[in-house]
């Protein structure tokens, strides 16, 4: 019996700023379906390791595959277009347009001009937007502007979902909605997670890495993890030995 | 779904767009019976200028795209446009080839700057740079060693008694100032109603949602540069046509149309009347260019130390030009203008 091809597979991938290594020799791998969170301390280099997934940064050296295909030196609208959406660190919007514009922009990239009208339609009431669907975007709250850009994300359908920091300044109620949305999600896309939420990791994590100084410490369950010395270390700052 | 205040905000847009339609009907129908000659002629210009202005207003309210050598194609359109027709004798093949070498040049410029991911600002200056370099270049001309075909370059004394547009297939059948007036403005109203519809389809969307997040488009996997390099040349065929009805107004061209002082103009016309509008760049244009003709018949005070004066006003005044300015006081203090959200802002006001 073959092994299935992850979704996403990472080899040796390194990002340098100069001096600085914010991704280190990262192999990083994810089957089909799974949903995948990432944790570790401001500066580990999750959101960098995202960037380098996305080309928005050119990683300095290592591949990385999306479904067997090397899509290491593709164009980030490239990377869009074989199904891989991510929503950034700080929302990333179309400020001066309203919260209908912004979705039938990405809706549109897709589908026709009707058919683009309905799904905007069904995100708005998905993402219970529908009475801000004529609201300037750069007004709205920052929770708001997040559920914004996840409309944005899922109405391009994507394959493999990158989420960073999805629920950062959410009200309560907005994280339980995420959460909710995220396993619904899940159920048919993979799904990577870039959370600082514990809490909100536990209720969704299947399988967690923990990122430290651009490399991956440790892959394990949640459970597992929070009895991990090294990973209570380092969230603690103590020094970890080896 | 469109939203129902959408939709009454599409109306009064609709309004808008209705009543510069028949503003632009009226002088199109009555401009040769109302003005005397030479005022026709001078509203030829302005008419020309507008469709430069209205180029402008495009790749850079909408597109986001601030060219500061706008003029480049403007002359390039002027100057092909007057070779052309030395030539060649019939003005078809030259009005099309005033349209298509800026294209080309827009299109083979915007390549290398927007393929190359070339920044706002740098950008702003490659333009004006290559503006500049036209402008010395031309100057340079005046031997008889820089000759196309038949036709001369003239350097800094630029190419005069150019033939004036004909009618299609005829080089005999000259136009009057009063059909050129016509033809100018029928191909302003051709512009600024492409522009609308242009602005209403997915490219146009797309166009100002790269304006207002590029990294964003991409990630939803629009080609940026592909996109930016389009809205660039069609901004280069359009300020290439006004160049080409441009020389029709005195038939002459001087290397002064790619000089520093028209670059900047340009983009004053744009920021006085409002960017973001296609309307305020066209008002901006004809009100400077007829503050400019009454300073120069008075000779009393140099005319860009006035345009610095008024550009230092906006700028500190009236930030947003007068258009957006407007539109924000009337939707403040007239009833029947009052779509405004409680922000003061509206949705997709950059979609309009």
């Amino acid at each position: 019996m073959t092994e299935a091809t992850p979704i996403l597979e990472t080899r040796a991938l390194t990002m340098r700023f100069g001096g600085v290594v914010a991704v280190d020799n990262v192999d990083f791998s994810m089957a089909e379906g799974e949903l995948r969170c990432l944790i570790g301390p401001n500066g580990a280099g999750k959101s960098t390791f995202f960037k380098c997934l996305t080309h928005q940064y050119k990683p300095s050296a290592g591949r990385v595959r999306f479904r067997g295909a090397d899509i290491t030196g593709s164009h980030t609208y490239q990377i869009a277009r074989r199904g891989i959406g991510i929503k950034t660190q700080v929302p990333s919007v179309f400020n001066g347009l309203s919260v209908y514009e912004n979705i039938w922009i990405a809706a549109r990239r897709h589908h026709g001009r009707r058919a683009a009208d309905r799904i905007v339609g069904e995100i708005l009431e998905r993402l219970v937007l529908g009475d801000l669907s004529g609201r300037v975007v750069g007004q709205l709250a920052h929770g708001e502007r997040q559920r914004v850009e996840f409309g944005t994300v899922l109405t391009g359908e994507p394959e493999l979902v990158l989420l960073d920091e999805p629920t950062a300044g959410m009200t309560h109620e907005e994280v339980h909605q995420t959460t909710a949305l995220i396993r619904e999600i899940n159920r048919t896309t993979s799904l990577i997670v870039v959370e600082h939420d514990m809490q909100f990791i536990k209720a969704i994590a299947k399988r967690v890495t923990v990122f430290h100084q651009g490399a991956i410490l440790v892959e394990d369950t949640m459970e597992n993890l929070e009895r991990n010395q090294q990973v209570r270390d380092i969230y603690l700052g103590k020094q970890h030995t080896a | 779904m469109t939203p129902p205040l959408g939709r009454r905000l599409k109306s009064w847009e609709a309004r808008g767009t209705a009543l510069v339609g028949l503003t632009m009907l009226v002088l199109l129908l009555a401009g040769p019976h109302i003005f005397d000659l030479f005022t026709l002629f001078k509203v030829t210009l302005f008419v020309s200028m507008a469709i430069l202005a209205l180029s402008m207003g495009f790749i850079w309210g909408y597109g986001g795209i601030l060219c500061f050598g706008q003029s480049a194609f403007y002359g390039l359109g002027a100057y092909t446009y007057a070779i052309a027709v030395g030539n060649i004798g019939e003005s078809t093949a030259p009005f099309l080839l005033a349209i298509a070498v800026p294209a080309a040049f827009a299109a083979l410029l915007g390549y290398f700057m927007f393929y190359g991911r070339l920044s706002d600002v740098y950008l702003a200056v490659v333009t004006l740079a290559v503006t500049l370099i036209l402008y010395n270049f031309m100057r340079s001309t005046a031997g008889e060693e820089y000759v196309i075909g038949a036709q001369r370059l003239m350097g800094f004394n630029g190419i005069s008694s150019i033939q004036p547009i004909n009618w299609p297939g005829d080089g005999k059948a000259l136009l009057f100032p009063d059909d050129i007036f016509y033809l100018a403005m029928g191909c302003l109203i051709l512009c600024y109603f492409g522009l609308k519809l242009l602005l209403k389809s997915h490219f146009g969307r797309v166009a100002v949602a790269i304006r207002e997040n590029e990294l964003r488009a991409e990630l939803l996997g629009y080609d940026v540069r592909l996109h930016k390099l389009r809205t660039f040349t069609i901004g280069g065929a359009m300020a290439g046509l006004a160049g080409c009805l441009g020389v029709n107004f005195n038939s002459f061209v001087n290397p002064d149309v790619f000089a520093l002082n028209f670059a900047a103009e340009i983009i004053m016309w744009t920021l006085i009347g409002g960017l973001g509008t296609l309307v305020g760049p066209m008002i901006g244009c004809i009100g400077l260019l007829m503050l400019k003709f009454e300073i120069g018949q008075q000779q009393i005070t140099n005319t860009y130390l006035i345009f610095g004066g008024i550009i230092m006003v906006f700028v500190l005044l009236v930030p947003a030009g007068l258009l957006p300015t407007a539109r924000h006081l009337a939707e403040r203090w007239l009833p029947f203008a009052g779509h405004r959200l409680a922000g003061g802002e509206r949705p997709g006001e950059a979609m309009r």
